[in-house]
């Protein structure tokens, strides 16, 4: 099965959400929408499920124009941040409940109530009712209803955002396998850039309704295809700074001067911004062919295994990270240095024009 | 601001005749600083958000006293305590202005009107919010009245602490950047007791200089950032804290040799006097493990699946029937699924029974 966007335009109260969206998703495919709140995706999310129609456009499933197709013709499984069970049934019955509809037979429902709850941990839970689980618990019995009712097309709204640390870690690693095993159109909405690169697939990076880029997750990660992709998808946040290029020297906006080396050598003359991510951008003095800056400590936060040093620069907050513990103090100088080779490079319109080079 | 002091502190809904392994917060005795910085850390239903309520006054404990500066206040409300509290979802009046919600506080402990607007415009100032000081609420984003709640718990300088209970689970990722080292900042200047209640590890490791670990009612530890991550006391500790968690495996120790599955490594310290009869494991974090070219004098495993994180690449192998998470170094390009692990013997801890053994020099 394939279902298709296609110049999907959606305009609510007279205000556009979604911005001519196409998009086609095959079987057998997990596809991410990467973007920060209000960028559309639960827009698109329920678009695909044919919950709202578009403004203007087509939906394709099989090539089939559904466009204005009743809902439960489709065959589509939904789970939301905000876990939704039925509270008077048990674990058991609430993940059986989509088989019984179907009028599948007493023994396959339960070896498959029992497969799903496996996956998700909930076999010491399945006699009891929702209330008397905790979020966590609630949550993968509400995923694990929507695996066992077999659904072509599975959507998932942000759906570890409510659960803890440790168990989001746990299932980031489960979903994917999960996701392989069963063969049908997974689409999984998140905010998290991390959760994007663990869950690899592809991703659709969104921002104010419209689809800004879509391909290989580590393709988009690696090749932004503008400055607005590469901020949504870095977490920290991207770093940036603006040069101009100019007869084989870059200046950068307040401050150096250096020769136009790496990455920024095949350059035409002219103004850029230039993005790093916090791990592009070292702490240190005296490395030669670097680009240093003096910026000041505003907060550090130690992790344990990593240091995050948050830095003001001529106006702008930059963020490195750094492995292991390092006690800078607020109001510290420090240089951090740019390695010419290791940047994006965008074009005044925010184009990517020069990226590093496979690692 | 005050110094806090549990003593012998436990709390069980069912009452006192409960079996103490059922007590929501097992009996804990420490102190937390005047001025301190705290994050209290553990997955949901470790006892952190009981601890959070006995410290407020929400609960009352059912064993044990609570001391602010030297005075026991077990029995009193949330009031006389005179506590701050910021929570998960936002708590503001809609009908009044970002500057009137700010003042709110203040103004109910009838502090004088020159005092509450310079006090107001201070925090405002620190939270980024001046520019909507005349504003109603209602119409802000939901990130925006957040800030507010947290401006309304910091608003007070006269409080005992201030507790935070999840307060950044609404906000998207990057603004949580920016909150979470300014509350850090809004620490120094401030100079306030804050307690900060999270499951989030990232939140509580960047958030406070000490960080309480719960697990099943129990504070299992409580260090630094660099303490939990260098030498976890507990192995509960090694698995919450760091992402991937700690190995731990089952491995026999004698001298200065651990043998998992075995193959013998190298330890720093000396293990001579493990009790007897003590279930024994070794943990390394994977920061710590890197995986390498199959060789004789290497641990094999076997290549599972490798996460790209983007800055760093962790790889997840089999050795026999256990799993470890190794680092894949920069650069390696992996062929094949068999590797070989090199560990940093100084990195290589001994658990017996859970907790941490010391070792010998």
């Amino acid at each position: 099965m394939s279902v298709e966007l296609v110049n999907i335009s959606r305009l609510v109260d007279g205000v556009t959400t979604i911005r001519d969206v196409s998009l086609k998703l095959e079987r057998g495919t997990l596809s991410v929408l990467l973007g920060p709140t209000l960028s559309g995706k639960t827009s698109i999310m329920r678009l695909l499920a044919g919950l709202d129609k578009p403004s203007s456009g087509r939906v394709l499933v099989d090539g089939k124009d559904v466009t204005g197709a009743d809902v439960r013709q489709r065959s589509v499984a939904m789970v939301y941040q905000q876990f939704i069970n039925y509270p008077s049934l048990t674990v058991y019955e609430n993940i059986a409940s989509p088989l019984r509809v179907q009028g599948k037979p007493r023994a396959e429902i339960d070896s498959r109530v029992r497969e799903a709850a496996k996956l998700l941990k909930l076999e010491p839970y399945l006699d009891r009712t929702p209330l008397q689980l905790s979020g966590g618990q609630q949550q993968r019995t509400a995923i694990a209803r929507a695996l066992v009712k077999g659904a072509d097309l599975v959507l998932l709204d942000e759906p570890l955002a409510n659960l803890d640390y440790k168990l989001r870690e746990e299932l980031r690693t489960e979903l994917p396998r999960i996701f392989e095993a069963s063969g049908a159109i997974f689409v999984y909405a998140t905010t998290e850039p991390s959760e994007a690169l663990l869950l690899g697939g592809r991703t659709v990076c969104m921002w104010e309704g419209q689809v800004l880029q879509a391909g290989e997750t580590p393709l988009v990660y690696r090749r932004p295809d503008t400055l607005r992709v590469a901020q949504v998808f870095s977490d920290p946040p991207l770093n940036v700074v603006g040069i101009e290029k100019k007869n084989g020297s870059v200046q950068y906006a307040g401050g150096i001067a250096a020769p136009a080396a790496g990455l920024y050598a095949g350059l035409n003359d002219g103004d850029y911004r230039v993005g790093f991510r916090a791990h592009q951008l070292e702490i240190a003095n005296g490395i030669p062919g670097r680009h240093a800056f003096h910026a000041t400590v505003t907060v550090t936060e130690i992790t344990g295994s990593e240091s995050f040093v948050h830095l003001e620069r001529d106006a702008s907050n930059w963020v490195a990270v750094l492995p292991g513990v390092h006690e800078y103090q607020p109001g510290d100088v420090l240089d951090a240095v740019l390695d010419p080779d290791n940047i994006f490079v965008f074009d005044a319109a925010g184009r990517l024009v020069a990226a590093p080079g496979a690692r | 601001m005050a110094r806090i002091d549990l003593v012998d502190l436990a709390h069980s809904y069912g009452g006192n005749d409960a079996p103490e392994e059922s007590f929501a917060l097992k009996p804990v005795t420490m102190t937390w600083r005047r001025g301190g910085a705290y994050a209290l850390l553990g997955p949901s239903g470790c006892g952190k958000t009981t601890l959070l309520n006995l410290i407020s006054g929400i609960v009352t404990s059912s064993r044990g006293k609570i001391l602010f500066d030297g005075v026991d206040v077990t029995t009193q409300t949330t009031q006389t305590r005179n506590i701050a509290q910021v929570f998960q979802f936002p708590v503001i009046y809609d009908t009044m202005t970002v500057g009137q919600n700010l003042a709110f506080p203040l103004k109910n402990r009838g502090m004088p009107r020159p005092e509450i607007d310079a006090r107001v415009a201070e925090i405002a100032g620190l939270l980024d919010l001046t520019p909507y000081l005349s504003r109603k609420a209602q119409r802000l984003t939901a990130d925006a009245k957040q800030k507010i709640s947290l401006g309304r718990g910091l608003v007070r300088s006269d409080v005992a602490a201030v507790l935070f209970d999840e307060p950044l689970t609404v906000i998207d990722p990057e603004l949580k950047w920016q909150l979470r080292s300014k509350l850090r900042a809004l620490h120094r200047d401030l100079d306030l007791t804050m307690i900060y209640v999270t499951h989030d590890q990232t939140e509580a490791l960047t958030f406070a200089d000490t960080v309480v670990v719960m697990h099943d009612g129990r504070v299992v530890q409580s260090g630094t950032p660099a303490e939990l991550f260098d030498r976890p006391a507990h192995t509960f500790v090694g698995y919450f804290i760091g992402s991937p968690g700690m190995n731990i495996v089952p491995a026999q120790v004698s001298g200065r040799e651990a043998t998992i599955s075995g193959h013998a490594i190298a330890l720093n310290r000396s293990y001579d006097r493990l009790p007897a009869g003590a279930r024994i494991e070794v943990g390394v974090r994977p920061e710590f493990v890197e995986i390498a070219s199959p060789a004789s004098n290497l641990l094999a495993a076997n290549i599972e699946r490798i996460d790209d994180l983007g800055r760093v690449r962790f790889a997840h192998v089999r050795v026999g029937d256990t799993r470890f998470s190794a680092k894949v170094p920069p650069g390696l390009s992996v062929s094949g699924n068999n590797a070989g692990l090199v560990f940093d013997p100084s990195r290589v801890h001994v658990y017996a029974d859970s907790l941490l053994v010391e070792g010998e020099a």
